[in-house]
């Protein structure tokens, strides 16, 4: 599995992360997510999981976690990066219909832009939810302080 | 935000079961042309609660995340802690939690069952459906002290053996709620009305299923045989004989069949694993000192499909970030593809055929296209369905012969 995602995606990987024979992690520019994507998702025909968005200390990480579920149940996870000052990255609604909730979630949640989304609105938030205030992220408190 | 009093509901989390969510759907007459989902009513933030927990208390945190499928995340989580770690669970634990996980699928799959009896018009099926569910509901009691939240769960094993004198009662139980479930199988398959009503109606493609990441029986009836206790085995479910159940249509009759006839595997597989652990003895759960600095992804095939934990850890006894995905946040939008073009009356248990929740069609309520006004409240769709049935049963001017043999 690690050899065919190698000589699929060779130059756009930038480091590969194997923590068991089961789950592998790809770290890749968010320039390539779109390509990379495409690449796991239409041509090796990966299912699509879900998006875990992680706050670190000096930038915005984005795990998007596909299954290849016919060759052993292995997780591929990309991993790729966004800066901290107006995080933004490339929308896949139009590769993966099915991505446009969790991006909805993770724009409202942690404040990561997703450039070309056509529907960026609250989902789990009311709808007059300060501006620019994003609950998830690191400073703020469980008691809304 | 310093001096507003709010009380902040943080975390993306979606209510499987039992929960408020909101449909709107958009009619050009009897005909649906769109779907809109407003959430977030029970917004409980359990993903920011969780990284303010120690992992112990996390597998109860994320236990409370739903009702009907409670012991779902802590295995799931589990795995994840597992995973991140490399804890290999003692043998014992392993057909423990093979037990627990397919009670739950039994009894999540009985209680849809009776719901969508209820909305079809078929009460006494509800009634009685519900019946059979109790006798699973006392093994639960029996295993865990609980006949909800059973709080089994531990990183590196489980919390609670169960006793040799239990397995007779517990195995005599099961035969007789397999007994009841043939039954209902062979009724539904050989009833003209239900086929009447649910044949063609709300169909998923193979497309479908991998454009929205649909899961779960949703997925298995459409032809896709995805299960994770099989792709990705853990617990004990390499360890026990049973199959994958698949159907090709995608249609809401092929999902009742799929969920109908996975209970009786997975009657299977709890009766081998009773079988593998009467009469020895052995440990139930390995000793967690430290968790590592790292990360881990964990998923459990819920009765609704793939649950998906990851967690990260910096090497602290808290978790930096704790991910999780439940199957109807995948399941939900197929919606989109499954309602569209159908009329109003069959919406209703095609929204129902997800196994969403019942008070998620509950807070149904139809929109005139033109006029943007409300037509029709949740009480008049499940009448405009029992009608339909009604009038079908009229047609065909019989009903099932096992139907009055279980009524």
């Amino acid at each position: 599995m690690i050899d065919k995602l190698k000589e699929k995606l060779k130059d756009i990987i930038k480091d590969i992360k194997i923590h068991n024979e089961k789950k592998i992690y790809l770290t890749i520019d968010k320039n390539d997510l779109k390509k990379a994507v495409n690449i796991i998702f239409n041509e090796m025909g990966a299912r699509f999981q879900t998006v875990s968005g992680i706050e670190n200390f000096n930038n915005f990480e984005l795990l998007y976690h596909f299954s290849f579920d016919k060759e052993g149940g292995i997780i591929v996870s990309l991993r790729t990066f966004t800066e901290k000052e107006k995080p933004e990255i490339e929308s896949l609604t139009g590769l993966i219909p099915g991505i446009a909730w969790i991006e909805r979630e993770i724009w409202e949640l942690l404040g990561i832009n997703f450039v070309g989304h056509p529907n960026l609105k609250h989902f789990l938030l009311r709808e007059d939810w300060e501006e620019n205030y994003y609950p998830l992220r690191k400073g703020v408190k469980t008691n809304g302080k | 935000m310093a001096n507003r009093k709010v009380l902040v509901p943080i975390g993306p989390y979606h209510p499987l079961l039992e929960e408020p969510e909101y449909f709107q759907l958009y009619c050009d007459g009897e005909d649906v042309v769109d779907v809109e989902w407003i959430a977030g009513y029970n917004h409980r933030g359990i993903e920011k609660l969780s990284e303010s927990k120690h992992y112990d208390q996390v597998t109860f945190l994320v236990e409370r995340i739903c009702g009907i499928c409670s012991t779902s995340h802590p295995i799931a989580y589990c795995n994840a802690m597992e995973d991140l770690a490399g804890i290999e669970i003692p043998e014992r634990a392993k057909y423990i939690r093979n037990i627990i996980g397919e009670l739950e699928r039994i009894h999540s799959h009985l209680l849809w069952f009776g719901l969508a009896g209820h909305f079809l018009g078929y009460n006494t099926v509800f009634m009685w459906v519900w019946k059979y569910r109790e006798g699973i509901l006392d093994m639960f009691e029996m295993i865990t002290g609980n006949r909800n939240h059973y709080g089994m769960l531990k990183i590196g094993g489980v919390r609670r053996d169960i006793e040799d004198e239990d397995i007779p009662i517990l195995k005599k139980t099961l035969s007789q709620v397999k007994g009841k479930i043939q039954m209902l199988t062979e009724a539904v398959l050989d009833d003209p009305v239900l086929a009447a009503r649910l044949k063609g109606v709300g169909v998923l493609t193979k497309e479908d299923i991998k454009n929205y990441g649909a899961v779960g029986p949703i997925a298995r009836a459409s032809g896709v045989d995805i299960d994770v206790r099989k792709d990705d085995p853990y617990a004990g479910y390499n360890l026990v004989e049973w199959k994958v159940i698949t159907t090709e249509n995608g249609d809401v009759f092929d999902k009742t069949v799929v969920r109908l006839l996975e209970c009786l595997e997975s009657i299977k597989i709890i009766e081998q694993s009773l079988d593998a652990i009467k009469g020895k003895k052995g440990q139930i759960c390995k000793e967690v000192r430290e968790i590592p600095e790292g990360e881990g992804i964990g998923h459990h095939e819920a009765p609704r499909g793939e649950v998906f934990h990851y967690v990260r850890s910096d090497g602290t006894n808290r978790p930096v970030r704790h991910k999780i995905r439940s199957p109807s946040y995948v399941n939900i939008p197929t919606f989109k593809a499954s309602c569209i073009g159908e009329t109003i009356a069959d919406v209703c248990i095609i929204l129902a055929g997800v196994d969403p929740c019942y008070c998620c069609t509950e807070r149904i309520s139809v929109y005139d296209k033109d006029k943007n006004k409300k037509v029709y409240e949740f009480s008049d769709l499940v009448k405009m369905s029992v009608e339909k049935t009604e009038k079908i049963k009229k047609e065909i001017g019989k009903e099932g012969k096992l139907w009055k043999k279980l009524l």
